[in-house]
């Protein structure tokens, strides 16, 4: 009866993999298997069996450097505890592939299943929109 | 031009980089060898005697290590309160006990009854489940008006009802206050309930308690933001150990908001248990468990009045308030209703005469205690809501009745009690007044209309204190806490500097911000500074972070500790040097002789003082360490003006913010993208509060929102994109820093104006609505619109 979350959390010791809640409503614990973004905690470990599963730990270029998604996540302030920032940047991934260039309102749909409480969510937008190449200036006048 | 570094600029966030890589490090990914899991069995009704807790079957389940029970505790200190309110009559609050485990009876759904350790949390959690609890049910009090009823049943039988305190606040401007509401013009008042709400960080809490047999020290890993306040409390209060023989650690803290500063039964028993049984014990909540035990916030009830003369001055304002205090007093609860709510009922305004009265409840709900504003937030609501109902009656703009009655002159010495020191509320309000477009309003009005919807425009201004203090006025006022804030600033040899600070970072930026001040004094690179935090083996005595205090009261600490370590590699450089320490200048990093080339770099001082070859031995210890305590003079005083724009759908009362402009004045700014980022997300929660999050209980005292699937909180689709101005505050005149605190404006400063939008659009449609309570869900801006 192991969750993914507690697979990857417990054996494996990816602890960048986060869980806010208990009923999949937070998103914290969003992976990647076979490329589609999951939220970990709704899908037992033996169901990835033979699956690529890809956390937050694998996010960063090979030379280790943050990838064009964290490093705009840096540069617009889109975090502060940071607890729901795994889950934000593996929802953002999984967007970008999908839709390489959503307006705001796309943006703000995609992450209902994204629960963040410290930013309200005007950074994490910013973020993700300056990930897709998009000018982020004119967002809103601060 | 903006600055690239030190104070001012918006240097990017250091920690980010271990956030954004999977590498932080909350406390539930710490795993201590041989740990053992605890699950807490917790009370599904809400008041009942406990009959018995049999565990016989449970103790014989697989992996069980051992259960605990309230007896097992019986010569354990309960949780203690740290602050004790006065009421009008001079006598101390009514202060029940607060057992770690129930004792004889519950008093709310979620209160722990007996806690199963066990070798993995699963078996944990099934042998709780056959654990035989008998509970004879007793009546539930959930209505604060109905618990002070006479003959109401009680949640504590050994005290006298369900009244902790009624406090009166200035109780001698009693009778003045009621004499200037008898010689009024003009009297609005207006009822309202401050919703209750759940501070919900993402993190849920956890706490691992440790235990070292061969040293007999204990450690606590725990979720909080103030480890030396739960080490003093918990070490002193409730488990008698020294605190040299306990430490306890917060490493990072996914979200604080509140309810992660108080001491928590969980805290204590982990603590208790690695000892009882030689093993690490671990508990980790699941957000249901959040839900019914950590403290909630907010849940009064007030009635507000205010006076005006013919001229629309205000003359008086009299408050009653109901506050919730839940079963148990949390550990700062009886401060939030009255120090942290009274003292602000000035708000911005030049009101002569208040009356703040204010009655504390127990019922059998979970305890309430101080959530991102924390009082301030109530005081605010009632006192714009009040105040634009005032204006509507009056048929005379909201702002123009705001700035006639505006503060003008600082300091300002309220009648209740404080003096603010400096503020300039009508720039204030000019800035929101640029930024809102306002001129505008009336065009994107009909364009509502033309789309079937109704728009409203709602303003507020809110005032707040912030960095509480200082220890002595707060004495007086029962804390049972100082209010100072630490730093020791330790430099090495080469000269890089690391701070220890007594205040704890949970999202707030410290490890970015804190190095950017000390960079800006002595010149050198912010990589150059390091901050450690939430460890008391390795920090100062602090009292942590909450009340935006971590720059006004911690940094300021720093700056003190900072100015000791400049002082004193002053005089090695003009040894060094060989001229007179007067003559002695620090710039970029150098210090130099006035009106000469002579100088020396900040490296080779630090380098002299742990290699004293040349050193002046004779007058000064070797070491560049030093540390301070700063406790302030008064708190900082942030205010603002708020706008807030929405759209009414008519045909299902659902409420779209479609403008929000935060124009705020915290004084000096060290780190302006970061105050942004404050800002954003406290104006998130206090919209949050506005439209969507309401925590429910029901006439039994069950707890109705008890997860994500009931308790509606804020997502991306539910807020706009934010306009904020926070440039050219007026500085704070008492810190170093001339910064004032933001963290807790955005929630403080965002409900009136969401509230006041609805009342707007919903009377420029005919409707006759003046006052809709928060959340301002779709039904029941449905049902005011169809009454």
């Amino acid at each position: 009866r192991t969750l993914l979350s507690s697979f990857l959390r417990e054996e494996l010791k990816l602890t960048g993999t986060h869980v806010g809640c208990d009923t999949s409503q937070c998103g914290a614990c969003v992976v990647h298997v076979d490329g589609v973004a999951v939220k970990a905690c709704t899908m037992l470990a033996a169901e990835a069996d033979g699956a690529v599963v890809t956390t937050i730990e694998g996010m960063a270029n090979a030379d280790g450097s943050l990838s064009v998604i964290q490093q705009a996540f840096q540069d617009h302030h889109g975090l502060q505890c940071g607890f729901c920032t795994p889950g934000m940047v593996m929802s953002a991934a999984a967007l970008l592939k999908e839709n390489p260039r959503p307006s705001e309102a796309e943006v703000r749909e995609y992450l209902e299943g994204n629960i963040c409480r410290c930013t309200g969510y005007h950074n994490i937008v910013k973020a993700i929109m300056a990930a897709s190449g998009q000018d982020v200036a004119a967002l809103a006048a601060e | 031009m903006p600055k690239d570094s030190g104070i001012g600029a918006s240097t990017k966030r250091r920690e980010d980089i271990r956030f954004l890589t999977g590498e932080g490090n909350y406390t539930d990914d710490i795993n201590i060898h041989g740990q053992a899991y605890v699950h807490f069995l917790r009370s599904d009704v809400a008041h009942g005697t406990l009959t018995s807790v049999d565990t016989t079957a449970a103790a014989g389940m697989p992996g069980v290590v051992r259960i605990f029970t309230g007896s097992d505790f019986e010569g354990v200190g309960g949780m203690p309160c740290g602050w004790q309110v006065t009421d009008r009559h001079g006598q101390p609050m009514q202060e029940p006990a607060h057992p770690i485990l129930a004792q004889g009876k519950v008093r709310h759904v979620g209160e722990p009854i007996a806690a199963v350790v066990a070798d993995t949390a699963e078996q944990a959690r099934d042998a709780a489940e056959a654990i035989v609890v008998d509970i004879a049910e007793l009546p539930a009090v959930v209505d604060m008006k109905a618990a002070l009823e006479a003959g109401a049943t009680r949640v504590h039988d050994d005290l006298d009802n369900n009244l902790c305190y009624d406090w009166g606040f200035v109780e001698e401007n009693k009778d003045a206050v009621n004499k200037a509401f008898e010689d009024a013009a003009h009297v609005t008042s207006l009822e309202l309930v401050n919703n209750r709400l759940v501070a919900n960080p993402m993190e849920p809490r956890v706490a691992v308690g440790d235990y070292a047999r061969g040293t007999d020290e204990s450690t606590l890993y725990t979720t909080s933001q103030n480890p030396h306040v739960i080490r003093l409390l918990m070490g002193a209060f409730v488990l008698g150990i020294p605190e040299h023989k306990l430490r306890v650690v917060a490493p990072d803290v996914g979200g604080g908001f509140g309810t992660k500063i108080f001491h928590y039964q969980e805290e204590a028993f982990c603590t208790f248990a690695a000892k009882a049984c030689n093993r690490p014990v671990k508990w980790t909540s699941s957000r249901t468990e959040a839900f019914m035990s950590d403290a909630h916030g907010r849940d009064h009830v007030t009635k507000i009045e205010l006076a005006l003369d013919a001229d629309n001055n205000f003359t008086a304002l009299r408050t009653e308030t109901h506050a919730n205090m839940g079963a148990y007093l949390s550990t700062f609860a009886p401060s939030v209703p009255t120090w942290l709510h009274g003292t602000l009922m000035a708000g911005n305004y030049k009101t002569p005469l208040i009356y703040v009265n204010v009655k504390a409840v127990f019922t059998n709900t979970v305890p309430v205690d101080a959530y991102r504003g924390a009082g301030r937030p109530e005081a605010t609501f009632q006192l714009e809501r009040v105040v634009d109902k005032a204006a509507r009656e009056l048929g005379v703009d909201p702002i123009a009745l705001r700035r006639q009655n505006f503060i003008t002159e600082f300091p300002y010495a309220t009648p209740v009690a404080v003096e603010y020191d400096t503020g300039d509320y009508h720039a204030t309000m000019d800035k929101l007044e640029a930024m809102g477009d306002f001129a505008g309003f009336a065009a994107r009005r009909a364009e509502s209309e033309k789309n079937g919807k109704l728009r409203g425009l709602g303003v507020n201004c809110y005032i707040e204190a912030c960095g509480i203090a200082p220890s002595n006025l707060v004495g007086q006022l029962g804390a049972r806490a100082g209010l100072y804030e630490s730093a020791t600033v330790r430099v090495n040899a080469t000269g890089g500097l690391v701070v220890m600070t007594g205040s704890h970072s949970h999202g707030q930026g410290h490890e970015t911000a804190f190095p950017q001040v000390i960079a800006e004094m002595i010149g050198i690179d912010e990589s150059m500074v390091e901050i450690v935090h939430g460890d008391t083996a390795n920090t100062p005595m602090g009292m942590g972070t909450y009340g935006s205090r971590s720059l006004a009261v911690g940094g300021s600490a720093m700056v003190r500790a900072t100015e000791k370590i400049i002082n004193k590699a002053r005089k090695i450089a003009a040894h060094l040097l060989e001229a007179s320490e007067g003559d002695i200048e620090l710039k970029d990093g150098a210090f130099s002789v006035a009106g000469t080339d002579k100088s020396v770099a900040w490296g080779d001082v630090t380098l002299a003082a742990y290699v004293p070859h040349n050193y002046p031995l004779e007058d000064i210890e070797p070491g560049l360490e030093e540390t301070a305590f700063y406790d302030p003079a008064n708190f900082t005083y942030p205010s603002g003006a708020y706008a807030c724009e929405v759209e009414v759908d008519p045909d299902t009362g659902k409420v779209t913010i479609e403008r929000f402009c935060a124009a705020d004045d915290f004084g000096n700014i060290v780190n302006p993208m970061i105050v942004t980022g404050q800002v954003h997300g406290g104006l998130a929660q206090g919209i949050g509060q506005a439209l969507l999050e309401n925590c429910s209980y029901d006439e039994n005292g069950q707890l109705l929102s008890a997860s994500y699937m009931d308790y509606a909180m804020p997502r991306a689709d539910d807020l706009p994109m934010f306009q904020v101005d926070h440039e050219d505050g007026t500085p704070c005149t008492h810190n170093p820093l001339g910064v004032k605190g933001c963290g807790e404006a955005g929630a403080i400063g965002s409900p009136p104006s969401v509230v006041n939008a609805v009342v707007d659009a919903l009377q420029s449609a005919g409707k006759d609505v003046t006052h809709i309570d928060m959340p301002l869900s779709p039904d029941r801006v449905w049902a005011a619109m169809n009454p």
